[in-house]
């Protein structure tokens, strides 16, 4: 037996609509085989999304789902998870949506350490809207607002959550499909705010415009920069230059907001859940 | 290991013609015909799944 995808997808809504070769739709069937492992209910999960390409993913997945404002779908996936902390919550979305309008909501919710996954697929550009920069697009590379080079330097995801709070960060590659639904399974699972990181690919705004002649030279460069963290251990400093880690890059056990939150219910004299 | 051959399910109608499944199946078993993609060499699988995992567009399935 096949592994069957459409039974997580609401009926009719495929072929989506990403371009050729766009890999948030490899993130998308990651995505289906985690909640597959973890034998998600559909009722008691719910996929929050802001803006942006990568944020029309919970429209195809048949479960609770919330597309929101552009930048804001930590705050309502927040609210979700408050009301109903029963709930698997996931937020999906682009590097656009969630660093340079919702970079406020990301590092709140990090800080929180509230427990929902946040999946994130960074590929490096507003892809929507034609292909205007990013905080992760690469010094010196090009988007349609920046046609000679981006002088900014860029955010580096995980550091970002990282530093914001988040216990568990990991960060995967649309090249390497086999290991996307592997980092999720271990998100959702741990109770903290995970974030999932994984680095994608626009061949239609940001390919196009950074030398990349194919949506698989876009691929093949996944696959050289990306380094799993425990190969990088017996690499040299000289070695790793220009790689990005790959894996579960940070793990750290810390009272859960939820959790906190309802110790502060029970101080105001209101019941237990 | 059973030597059964497996079959190669595609959804015309998803593919996108992107290529990824036809340049990263190892023993190249997958080719383009025209704007879709299509099995050229069924015999040669290895049943990795490789292509079904990489493909965007769920247009292409391995049944080992
Ligand atoms: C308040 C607001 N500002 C701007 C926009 C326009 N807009 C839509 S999507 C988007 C960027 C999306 O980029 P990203 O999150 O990286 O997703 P991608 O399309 O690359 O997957 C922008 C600026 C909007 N919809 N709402
Ligand atoms: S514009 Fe880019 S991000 Fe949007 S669907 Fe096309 S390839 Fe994917
Ligand atoms: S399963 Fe592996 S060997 Fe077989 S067609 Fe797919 S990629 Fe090629
Ligand atoms: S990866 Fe999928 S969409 Fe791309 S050519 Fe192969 S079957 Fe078609
Ligand atoms: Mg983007």
């Amino acid at each position: 037996m096949a592994f069957d995808y459409e039974k997580y997808i609401r009926p009719g809504k495929l072929p989506h609509i990403w371009c050729p070769g766009c890999g948030h739709g490899i993130v998308m069937k990651g995505m289906i085989r985690a909640m597959d492992t973890l034998g998600l209910e559909k009722n008691n999960t719910a996929i929050v999304s802001g803006i942006g390409c990568a944020s029309r993913l919970p429209g195809y997945i048949d479960c609770c789902t919330l597309h929101t404002a552009h930048g804001r779908a930590a705050a309502f996936a927040t609210g979700v998870k408050m009301a109903k902390p029963e709930m698997t919550v996931i937020l999906v979305g682009g590097d656009g949506d969630g660093t340079a309008i919702g970079g406020n909501h990301f590092i709140h919710a990090c800080r929180r350490n509230i427990d929902m996954t946040y999946i994130i697929m960074n590929n490096y550009i507003y892809g929507m809207t034609g292909g205007q920069f990013s905080p992760t697009t690469p010094h010196m590379h090009k988007a349609s607002t920046t046609p000679y080079g981006n002088p900014d330097p860029s955010f580096d995801i995980a550091k970002l959550a990282i530093g914001a709070g988040a216990t568990f960060v990991a960060r995967g590659t649309a090249f390497h499909a086999n290991q996307i639904d592997k980092l999720i399974v271990e998100a959702i699972q741990h109770k903290g705010f995970s974030v999932v990181e994984i680095l994608d690919d626009c061949p239609t705004t940001y390919g196009r415009r950074n030398k990349f002649k194919s949506v698989i030279e876009m691929m093949n460069r996944l696959k050289e920069v990306a380094v799993p963290v425990k190969a990088a251990e017996k690499m040299s400093p000289e070695q790793l230059q220009g790689k990005v880690l790959t894996g579960v890059l940070y793990k750290e056990d810390k009272p859960e907001y939820c959790s906190e939150y309802q110790k502060v219910i029970e101080r105001a004299g209101g019941g237990a859940r | 290991m059973e030597n059964k051959l497996p079959t190669i399910e595609i959804t015309e109608r998803y593919c996108k013609g992107c290529h990824i499944c036809v340049e990263f199946c190892p023993k190249q078993v997958l080719e383009m015909k025209g704007f879709v993609v299509s099995v050229k060499n069924l015999e040669a699988c290895i049943k990795c799944m490789q292509c079904e995992l990489r493909c965007p567009d769920f247009a292409i399935k391995v049944i080992p």
